[in-house]
């Protein structure tokens, strides 16, 4: 843990967006995580997307639950809303606020005990029911925060920090929810940022579901030799099925790929997201081949990283409920209490 | 805010494109010009057209080299840095770097935080002889090179810092150097009794040497003496620096002025440096300066006088020429005469006076006028008395080549009431007394032929030092000088090579103490720079003798001390060690570490977070490492903070205290 404060002083050349904030205007508290946590990294990615994306902070929330990854809202956007629910309800939480106003960016940041472990319920209906927010897993494979015991993504032979090895198999987060419904699905490396900021940016214009799949090293529990998510092991056997750019709205497309490798996806509110398909054979729109893809990697030791399923047709659960765009806030008692002649109208037609 | 190629340079945008390695010899280090414009949208218009230019320059520059080697250029990578290469963590500590006698200022100013002033005066006193002095007068070529200057702050009041170490340290006495019970046999003399001369001496006593000094003067401090008032520096200050040097057993022979070098080297000494200094004011012949004569000083003899208390009064009004420091103390000192209407006539525009920003602050505090662009031309006088004085006002012009003409303007020519005139021009080398028979050889400006790493003259035997050896300087300058004199003088009496100049000392120390604990203070201060209490200004001007500056107190000097950037706790990275996790990068507060492949330099400082634009700081190159990225580190605008290292799960960044020590004779 740091001591000092970060200091306010940064480089007099830093580099205004849109909003006239600089990156350092989207930081939070300085992080209480251990030195060298991939957690950090990510919270540095999240900064990065959200200023590169000129996002006003009071336009955010941040929900998470518990655990290390649950503490690092802390750690970016200071000036976001932020809920710390309990351990694996951040979904409820989240579907509530999502109720009760759509204006919001809704970010949620979760780890492997929170969403496959104690939260996996609650994970799969938001999946299944298309909330509208980025989910973010901050997926080390263990239980960092009770000193190192298996979690449910942790992959079978994994050893731990101790020596013994895991019995049993693991659960894919990507997998599960592309099966489940959701629009956009990625997975990523907190080491890579290249890859991860990108892939956060176009998960945040996204509506609907997306989930991030982050593998995220424990330098104190879960990076040593025989363990399947330290940052050497992902290095080395990260295949990256896709390179990603995310063009906001008004923005030229600037990135030349190869003929016939690119795919242009427009999203929602008129942004592209444009593809460089590294492998031939990968189609980040075909549901079937992206599990199938999983499924292969996985069996041959491989970590399956980049944009891995998206659908850009899909209804959010706003829009399939046909709740009312208008966030509950911003309605007036006369509104909310159309009076004894609306009730009377209604109660008549119910008969 | 968009600033790729841009840089501001007194509130004007100038763009910069830096120039590759291999074109530096033909294109120096960049290629930059004004963009004439203080608005950045404006500047960001301007920039495309002149980045165009300044490419196609590099461009063609590149293709001739090609065509002259005759084969394709290999693409440059920049090399790993040798962090064993004394010079490079020196160059990290701006302000010792700068120093030119590199006194390790980060380390005093931590002793003065720990309110050891004693231990903090004696690496002063060990490194630039004069640290009550020079805490006053010292030009401070450290203040602008602050790192805080670069993150857009004030410097760290790093000189008078330097005077609180002096004004509150112990008895020093016993932990100054003493001269050996037995002498080495060898005898040198020293000309000139001012702080070149006092340096080689304190060097050489200590070694055996015997020491004599020859001063004109009936006391020893040469100009510290005769040319800064006491308001400025006090006499019990320098009082007290000269006496340390010469009660080491320095003999001195007051009142002896040597008016012939050839007679003097007839004499019994292995060696003679000679400080001398610039004693000579430059005097301005113009219509009427003989008429005039008796109310026309030269500015140093005028102060000189006022040193050894040869005159007490001036005139009512007083006109003072020139815009250097001696312009200053000589228009402070008229006021303290007792002159009632003083002003300061400069030739050039005010913001290129010579004099430094505080003198001219501080003579501005007193009310004193500062006339700029008027160039002398008449004293006018009245049956032998001087009565004004005629200028013609003039503007600054600049050619296309950047120099400067003073073209007259079609105003009037300006007469100005005076009943005496203190002229501060400049000053002049006087080596009349050296003959141009004996072997020691005059160059350009009638100037001796010195070597500027060792201070011998064409003479073996005979040495030069101080301003005597290239021209009014500082201070700072003559200490730093006579250390290297001594070093030349030791090895020359010694029978060495005098061109075999010793490494200096240096030392890397971890400050690691736990977890997240360091030895250093990393919090960084966020106080704006303290000012030093004056004396009331109502009774300062009434004496000469009262200081102005009051320096700071214990609480003050503590406050500001805080404000150091610690820069020379180094960030030492250790390439096997890391494992690329990212963690410096994110935490970084000034963007300042990279992780990314390695190319030529102009591209590599193209392509950091910030693009890497201040030239003149060093990138700190890792080894390649696993990933075949490689770290570079700008050194340009790091604070020190050592959040790198406390967030480095491996320790492949620690926080190293690098001490550089320039050689003396005795290391």
């Amino acid at each position: 843990m740091t001591y000092i404060v970060k200091p306010i002083n940064h480089h007099p050349n830093l580099e205004k967006n849109a909003l006239g904030l600089t990156r350092r205007d989207y930081e939070g508290t300085i992080s209480t995580l251990c030195a060298g946590c991939g957690h950090d990294s990510i919270s540095a990615a999240v900064i990065e997307a959200c200023y590169d994306l000129s996002l006003a902070s009071d336009q955010i929330a941040k929900l998470s639950g518990i655990g290390c990854s649950s503490k690092s809202p802390s750690y970016f956007l200071n000036q976001a809303h932020g809920f710390n629910s309990v351990h694996g309800r951040m979904p409820s939480v989240a579907t509530g606020a999502n109720l009760g106003n759509q204006d919001l960016l809704y970010l949620g940041v979760s780890g492997d005990g929170d969403t496959a472990g104690i939260g996996i319920g609650q994970f799969m209906h938001a999946a299944r029911r298309q909330l509208n927010i980025t989910y973010i897993v901050e997926n080390n494979g263990t239980y960092g925060l009770t000193k190192g015991q298996f979690s449910a993504t942790n992959d079978q032979g994994s050893k731990s920090k101790y020596g013994e090895e895991n019995v049993l198999a693991p659960i894919d987060l990507a997998a599960m929810a592309i099966q489940l419904g959701a629009g956009f699905v990625g997975r990523s490396f907190s080491g890579d940022k290249d890859q991860l900021v990108p892939l956060l940016k176009a998960a945040m214009k996204f509506k609907g579901f997306s989930l991030i799949d982050i593998i995220s090293p424990c330098v104190t529990f879960n990076n040593h030799v025989g363990s399947t998510k330290s940052y050497d092991h992902i290095r080395e056997h990260n295949e990256s099925v896709s390179s990603l750019d995310f063009v906001p709205i008004g923005q030229e497309i600037k990135t030349s790929y190869k003929e016939g490798s690119k795919v242009d996806l427009p999203l929602h509110d008129g942004a592209i997201l444009t593809l460089e398909k590294l492998s031939k054979k990968y189609n980040p729109l075909d549901k079937g081949l992206a599990v199938q893809s999983l499924n292969e990697a996985e069996k041959n030791g491989k970590v399956l990283t980049g944009l891995l399923y998206i659908n850009p047709e899909i209804k959010d659960h706003a829009e399939i409920l046909n709740i009312a765009d208008t966030p509950l806030n911003q309605f007036s008692d006369k509104e909310l209490c159309p009076g004894s002649n609306k009730l009377a109208k209604v109660n008549a037609s119910l008969n | 805010m968009d600033t790729k190629y841009l840089f501001k340079r007194h509130n004007t945008y100038w763009v910069k494109v830096a120039v590759p390695k291999d074109l530096r010899k033909d294109l120096g280090f960049d290629l930059r010009t004004s963009l004439h414009t203080h608005e950045l949208s404006e500047a960001q218009k301007l920039r495309e057209a002149v980045v165009e230019d300044f490419k196609s320059q590099i461009f063609a520059a590149k293709e001739n080299l090609k065509q002259s080697n005759g084969k394709t250029p290999v693409k440059t990578f920049m090399p790993v840095t040798d962090t064993s290469d004394p010079q490079y963590y020196h160059k990290v500590v701006d302000c010792q770097y700068a120093c030119p006698a590199h006194t390790p200022v980060p380390e005093y100013i931590r002793k003065i935080s720990q309110n050891e002033y004693t231990e903090a005066y004696m690496i002063n006193w060990e490194s630039n002889v004069f640290p009550g002095i020079l805490g006053r007068t010292c030009d401070r070529p450290c203040e602008p090179a602050c790192r805080r200057t670069r993150t857009h702050e004030k410097p760290v009041a790093i000189c008078r810092l330097k005077r609180v170490a002096a004004d509150f340290k112990d008895d020093v006495s016993d932990l100054l150097p003493k001269a050996p019970d037995k002498s080495n046999g060898k005898k040198i003399a020293l000309i000139g009794g001012g702080p070149a001369s006092l340096t080689v001496a304190r060097d050489l006593i200590v070694m055996g040497y015997e020491c004599t000094l020859f001063e004109k003067d009936p006391q020893a401090g040469g100009l510290m003496r005769t040319n800064i008032p006491s308001f400025r520096l006090p006499e019990e200050v320098l009082d007290a620096e000269v006496d340390q040097i010469l009660s080491m057993g320095l003999k001195t022979k007051f009142n002896s002025e040597i008016t012939s070098l050839k007679d003097f080297l007839k004499k019994d000494f292995d060696a003679v440096f000679i400080g001398t200094g610039a004693p000579k004011g430059k005097d301005l012949n113009i219509d009427g300066r003989e008429d005039a004569e008796a109310n026309i000083h030269i500015g140093i003899d005028f102060l000189t006088s006022i040193a050894f208390e040869h005159i007490d009064s001036i005139g009512k009004k007083v006109i003072v020429l020139g815009g250097g420091n001696t312009a200053m103390d000589c228009c402070r000192s008229s006021l303290r005469l007792g002159a009632e209407d003083v002003k300061v006539v400069v030739r050039s525009p005010f913001s290129q006076m010579k004099a430094s920003e505080w003198e001219i602050e501080d003579a501005m505090e007193e009310n004193i006028p500062i006339l700029e662009n008027h160039v002398p031309k008449k004293f006018l006088h009245e049956a032998g008395k001087l009565v004004g004085m005629e200028f013609q006002k003039v503007e600054a012009v600049f050619d296309d080549k950047g120099n400067r003409s003073l073209v007259p303007t079609s105003d009037e020519p300006v007469i100005l009431e005076c009943d005496d005139v203190l002229v501060a021009i400049g000053q002049d080398n006087s080596f009349e007394w050296i003959e141009r028979d004996i072997g020691l050889e005059f160059g350009e400006w009638d100037m001796p032929v010195v070597n500027p790493s060792t201070f011998q003259s064409t003479h073996p035997k005979v040495f030069f030092g101080g301003d005597a050896a290239w021209g009014p300087e500082n201070i700072i300058w003559a200490a730093a000088h006579g250390h290297q004199a001594a070093i030349s003088i030791h090895k020359f009496c010694q029978d060495e090579d005098i061109n075999d100049r010793p490494a200096p000392g240096t030392n890397l120390v971890s400050q690691k103490m736990g977890l997240h604990e360091w030895s250093y203070d990393n919090d960084i201060s966020q106080a704006k720079r303290f000012l030093v209490p004056k004396a009331d200004q109502d009774t300062a001007l009434k004496s000469l003798k009262i200081e102005v500056e009051k320096g700071f107190d214990a609480n003050l000097a503590m406050e500001e001390a805080q404000r150091c950037l610690n820069c020379d706790v180094q960030t030492v990275f250790s390439e096997g060690l890391c494992i690329e996790c990212d963690a410096c990068v994110d935490i970084c507060p000034t963007d300042c570490i990279n992780f990314m492949f390695n190319g030529p330099e102009d591209e590599v400082r193209q392509n950091t977070r910030i693009p890497a634009l201040n030239i003149e700081q060093d990138l700190l190159v890792s080894k390649i490492l696993p990933t075949k990225r490689t770290m570079f580190k700008d050194e340009d605008v790091c604070l020190h903070c050592g959040l790198c290292a406390e967030r480095c799960p491996t320790g492949a960044w620690d926080m190293q205290t690098f001490l550089y020590e320039e050689a003396k004779v005795y290391s």
